[in-house]
């Protein structure tokens, strides 16, 4: 009886798929396909999400450990925390970043007048609106992998001699790495779709700033045909990057 | 019959469970206990399609709901340019009051933007738009009244209020240590822009293109760049918080507002259309800056 909703729940989803996929204009498609300001920005996005997710990969799986490992006061609210940027309205989010790191913010004058570095609109903001978006996703499946792996092997590892750092880097992160994997994953995506944040904290423009999304709103404004068409190689793109690294990770856990 | 075929289902759940998420068997007392029996009741069920029939209602409702073509609709919607936010939002106090029981609803957002939602069949009875190309896109596509100019809007360069740039004339604009905001070449106001720069010779590397004159203008007043082009009734309600600066090349590139009446449309959205093109709504739109001020004046 769950297969009726479950197929609802399936055509909810892909029917929006369906609908661009029909609407698609197909016969200007390569015509459209091979302008350079498509390939610009598709490469753009791509480089940013991947640089993104090595930079949450860094900064929150450490983050997901501390969370699931270490025992200190205010836990549950540094856990809440973690989650705000995924309740909070992506544009807020850009906000908030200008707020702190941008020119006049609380970091960034600072960043500013110290290295003579400024972060909004350039390509290093996009990765930092992508991170500040996609790191939740990350740190809670990291968390969640952690929490469910047995600690008796980390115990039994540290009583025969291995350090905090040695355990976490043999023991514990082998175990974890279906975890890491599905949590960076979700986090790639997140950031490639990334619209609201990117285009509030580091502009739009192109070559530097105007990733995928961000080509599809404005394209959106005159020319709804193209935004399709840039939908479709940003959909494509992903889902075969999606699909084949699935396959890896499924079949060597 | 039925008893049958849900068994095979609860089986069929087993197998694609047991493979996909746990890589195991799941407990086969929870499969006959429940599912497998048949005494699941149709309540699932019923709440699927009630859900369903809940949304295509709701669909149906949004497609047919704009009343118009009555002569007594009681609502008017309006779906007007970011920039007329604070005029129209006045001028449909003053409407309502005027006509009680007629209430207004505004959908206020980047004129392109709001030109692809009417051609695509959003339920609108009046266009305000902040160009005549977007108001072209509505009236080509659709069966829209022919559209009356009623507003007129220069740009200004607005810079923050310590100008740390030292910006004081659009020359100024292609220094590239100038950090320099201009809306995106698709809305309105990125075209004027272009156009200005263009009549004035000057060529401006931008640090960001952005999708409307309010995203413009708040990374001005965030400090994040040294000068932007942005709408003159955009500086003047930002009062305080930028600085507006006039410069002659200007008035090459004004920007007209034509405001149609779309089809289907009542009696009520011919008289806001009246209320708009009337002395009053001349007052209103004059008092946010838009209309033929002196160039050169600066705003308080």
């Amino acid at each position: 009886m769950l297969v009726v909703p479950a197929v609802a729940g399936l055509a909810f989803l892909v029917l929006p798929l369906a609908g661009l996929l029909i609407r698609a204009p197909w016969s200007t498609l390569p015509a459209r396909l091979a302008e350079p300001h498509v390939l610009e920005a598709l490469r753009l996005s791509l480089v940013s999400a991947t640089v993104a997710t090595a930079c949450c990969l860094l900064l929150g799986v450490p983050l997901a450990w501390l969370l699931a490992r270490v025992r200190f006061p205010g836990r549950r609210l540094v856990r809440a925390l973690v989650t705000v940027p995924l309740v909070l309205p992506p544009v807020v989010g850009g906000v908030a970043l200008l707020l702190v790191l941008g020119r006049r913010g609380l970091v960034g004058q600072w960043l500013e007048s110290a290295f003579g570095v400024t972060l909004p609109f350039t390509t290093a903001g996009v990765v930092i609106a992508e991170m500040f978006v996609a790191m939740p996703f990350l740190v809670i499946s990291v968390e969640g992998a952690l929490r469910g792996a047995d600690q008796r092997f980390e115990e039994a590892a540290a009583t025969l001699g291995a350090s905090r750092w040695t355990v976490f880097r043999r023991v514990t992160l082998p175990m974890v790495m279906p975890g890491v994997a599905a949590g960076a994953v979700l986090c790639w995506a997140r950031a490639l779709g990334e619209f609201g944040a990117t285009i509030t904290f580091a502009g739009n423009f192109p070559g530097t700033t105007r990733t995928m999304p961000l080509a599809v709103y404005l394209a959106l404004e005159t020319e709804p045909e193209a935004a399709i068409v840039l939908s479709l190689v940003l959909l494509a793109v992903s889902v075969v990057i999606l699909a084949a690294l699935r396959d890896r990770w499924v079949s060597t856990p | 019959m039925v008893r049958r075929r849900l068994s095979r289902w609860a089986a069929l759940g087993r197998t694609v469970l047991g493979r996909t998420v746990l890589g195991r068997a799941l407990p086969g007392r929870v499969g006959r206990g429940r599912v497998g029996r048949g005494r699941v009741s149709a309540l699932p069920v019923a709440l699927v399609l009630a859900g369903m029939a809940g949304l295509s209602g709701l669909g149906g409702c949004g497609a047919g709901e704009p009343a118009a073509g009555d002569a007594d609709a009681r609502e008017v919607t309006v779906f007007a340019a970011a920039s007329l936010t604070g005029a129209f939002t006045e001028l449909g106090e003053a409407f309502e009051a005027a006509h009680p029981g007629t209430t207004v609803r505004f959908n206020f957002g980047s004129s392109a933007t709001l030109a692809q939602q009417i051609v695509q069949g959003a339920p609108a009875d009046v266009f305000a738009a902040a160009s005549p190309a977007t108001m072209k896109t509505v009236t080509d596509a659709t069966a829209a009244g022919s559209p009356t100019t009623f507003a007129r809007n220069r740009l200004r360069i607005a810079v923050p209020p310590d100008n740390p740039a030292r910006v004081d004339e659009l020359k100024d604009l292609a220094d590239p240590k100038v950090k320099v905001a201009l809306c995106a070449e698709q809305v309105p106001c990125g075209a004027a822009a272009v156009k200005a720069l263009e009549a004035a010779r000057l060529k401006v590397t931008p640090v960001t293109l952005e999708q409307d004159v309010k995203a413009t203008l708040t990374k001005v007043q965030l400090g994040e760049v040294d000068a932007a082009l942005v709408y003159e009734t955009d500086v003047i309600a930002a009062a305080g918080k930028v600085t507006g600066i006039a410069f002659p090349e200007a008035d090459l590139a004004v920007n007209d507002y034509p405001i149609a009446t779309l089809a289907g449309a009542g009696d009520a959205a011919r008289r806001f259309v009246d209320l708009v093109l009337s002395r009053q709504g001349g007052d209103v739109l004059a008092e946010a800056g838009f209309g033929s001020r002196e160039p050169g004046r600066e705003p308080g």
